[in-house]
């Protein structure tokens, strides 16, 4: 097998954190090549994950010294199943994105999306593969940094707002991780979350440190009470840049906070933070649904569909005290789901606002007729959303479902069951606007198919999500990133 | 005590000042002018924890961390200036403008 000996050497990991940096500084310098570097760039990190993949299945956790300096001054990148997790959402989601954005944006505004997009798919990546937390820090700026400014990409008043909003709220967030790394770097000596795992032991300044870090990583994650900067931000972006920042910049501190959890505090045995983070978990769910149903213009609705579909992710922390590996499982498996659902439904959004002129759920004009594709994406991604069979969405629900029944944990479920519920109601509550007349027509414009195509496709893999449970559990369970245990039920 | 932990304190105070800052003002320069206190207040926490061991040589990673901290300062402040005079000379404005639910008017 020499070809896949070959596969095997390349350095997919450098691939996937130097690419999109390189690609970012040329297209900022070229911006003529911009838009066609950015779509080769997209593939190109696709199949670099997929070498990456391979390399994990082939040689189990991966673990890379760069340039050779060990820790602590060296920096080292390390995969396994998790972290292939996240990379694939943010190569699917990206390349779609990429893809939707070349007819989204005017040739002015793609000069700049571009560069900032591929700064922040680098960011992502370096996360991702980061094994200290200080690198996590320096990766949590870069992409908010890169996230504030595609946010303000179109300059409106809304928008820029907005975006103000959502920097000073990420970097209070940052500030209060930072802090929170000092703590731990002076009371056990060392930033690499594998060391700190050994030497992490129940005391004031661990308690201090989880405080910090925890407050920190909600913020940038928006659970309920902090999530009110989301709103404003992600109904204001461009539609591409909406998919991006509730798709993958939410789940990225979403990934921190869990990867912490489960090598570092996790392990303490801290059931009253984890009763805690269900508790709020559970808030948003309902808080969220609540508001999303009561929203007039679609982009904020589906930003408020955010809050709450955030809440499901920490549900499983009261859970996973008992059910172990499984409730983790559901929770990365919702977390995929909902990348690839919510990007199709801004994506969606996008296309209907291109279409219409407006966002106002009210007047959407028998779309379903005259953007049959737009409407089946929506429509789809709904499905998973919602947490209907057979969809990505459904399986993570279920098995969330399963391990609060086999707990007794009868609020959660009644939780679960109203926050699906309330989620058809705010789907249906579209769908039905999209097959009637609006009161007032509108001109309207054409939607290129590419755009229409890039919606569908994501939508349509978050449902064939629902058929390939257990291949993916497989996947992610590789390198047993939940801990020893059975990852598949 | 020791110095170090009287640094340590200080930078504390220093966050505490700027949070309140950030919090209670409503012009933008001073949030963002808050916003680069509490990083000093976290700096300076940093620095004087590198002295925790006593030794003549003080640890040089906090040090390095200070180095990466205020290079990433530097770049936020500046994404923000920008965005507030944009935010100016679109809305002729220096305040956050209301978010859509009123409850949330002095969040942040």
């Amino acid at each position: 097998m020499l070809t896949g000996s070959v596969f095997n050497t390349v350095p997919w990991s450098m691939i996937l954190i130097l690419l999109p940096l390189v690609a970012g500084m040329i297209c900022f310098l070229l911006p003529r090549m911009a838009q066609t570097l950015g779509i080769i760039t997209a593939f190109v990190i696709l199949l670099s994950v997929v070498g990456l993949g391979w390399q994990l299945l082939e040689n189990g956790v991966y673990h890379h010294v760069v340039g050779g300096w060990n820790a602590p001054l060296g920096i080292e990148l390390h995969a396994d199943g998790l972290s292939l997790l996240m990379l694939a959402i943010s190569a699917m989601v990206g390349c779609a994105v990429s893809v939707y954005s070349a007819g989204y944006f005017e040739r002015e505004v793609a000069k700049q999306f571009w560069p900032l997009w591929l700064f922040l798919w680098a960011a992502l990546n370096a996360l991702f593969l980061s094994a200290d937390i200080f690198n996590l820090y320096v990766t949590l700026e870069m992409m908010g940094l890169a996230a504030v400014a595609l946010a303000a990409l179109t300059g409106s008043r809304e928008a820029l707002g907005g975006a103000m909003r959502y920097l000073l709220a990420t970097l209070l967030g940052s500030l209060a991780y930072l802090l929170g790394v000092a703590l731990l770097y002076h009371g056990f000596g060392s930033v690499d979350i594998a060391t700190l795992a050994t030497k992490v032991v129940p005391s004031p300044i661990v308690w201090a440190a989880l405080g910090l870090i925890v407050t920190g990583l909600l913020l940038k994650t928006a659970l309920f009470p902090l999530h009110f900067w989301l709103p404003p931000a992600h109904a204001s972006a461009p539609a591409p840049v909406s998919a991006l920042l509730s798709a993958l910049v939410v789940k990225a501190s979403f990934y921190i906070l869990l990867r912490l959890w489960l090598e570092i505090f996790g392990p303490l045995g801290l059931e009253g933070v984890a009763t805690l983070l269900g508790l709020l978990g559970a808030a948003a769910v309902l808080f969220g649904s609540l508001q999303a149903l009561r929203q007039t213009r679609l982009k904020l609705l589906i930003a408020y569909s955010t809050v709450a579909q955030i809440g499901y992710l920490f549900l499983v922390f009261p859970l996973a005290a008992n059910a172990g590996s499984i409730a983790w499982s559901a929770a990365a498996y919702l977390a995929l789901s909902h990348a690839l659902a919510k990007a199709a439904m801004f994506m969606a959004a996008g296309n209907l606002l291109r279409f219409g002129g407006h966002d106002r759920i009210a007047d959407l004009d028998r779309v379903v007729q005259r953007l049959p594709l737009t409407a089946a994406a929506f429509a789809l991604a709904g499905v998973s959303i919602m947490g209907l069979p057979p969809s990505g969405g459904f399986i993570g629900k279920w098995f969330l479902l399963e391990a609060a029944l086999t707990q007794q944990r009868w609020d959660l479920v009644m939780v679960l069951i109203l926050g699906g519920m309330m989620a058809a109601g705010y789907i249906f509550k579209v769908l039905g606007n999209a097959f009637t007349q609006a009161p007032v027509p509108h001109k309207s414009r054409v939607v290129p198919a590419s755009m229409e195509w890039a919606a569908l496709t994501l939508a349509s893999g978050a449902v064939l999500l629902g058929f390939l449970a257990e291949p993916v559990l497989l996947l992610i369970g590789s390198g047993t990133p939940f801990g020893v245990g059975e990852a598949i039920p | 005590m020791n110095a170090a932990f009287l640094y340590a304190l200080v930078g504390v105070g220093l966050l505490a000042l700027g949070l309140y800052a950030l919090i209670v003002y409503a012009h933008l320069l001073r949030k963002i002018l808050a916003i680069n206190i509490m990083g000093s207040g976290v700096f300076l926490v940093l620095v004087a924890l590198a002295r925790r061991t006593g030794e003549a040589v003080p640890d040089v990673v906090p040090h390095a961390m200070v180095i990466t901290g205020i290079v990433v300062a530097i770049s936020a402040t500046a994404l923000a200036l920008a965005l507030m005079l944009k935010l100016a000379a679109v809305a002729s404005e220096v305040e956050l403008p209301a978010a859509q639910d009123k409850d949330r008017r002095n969040e942040c």
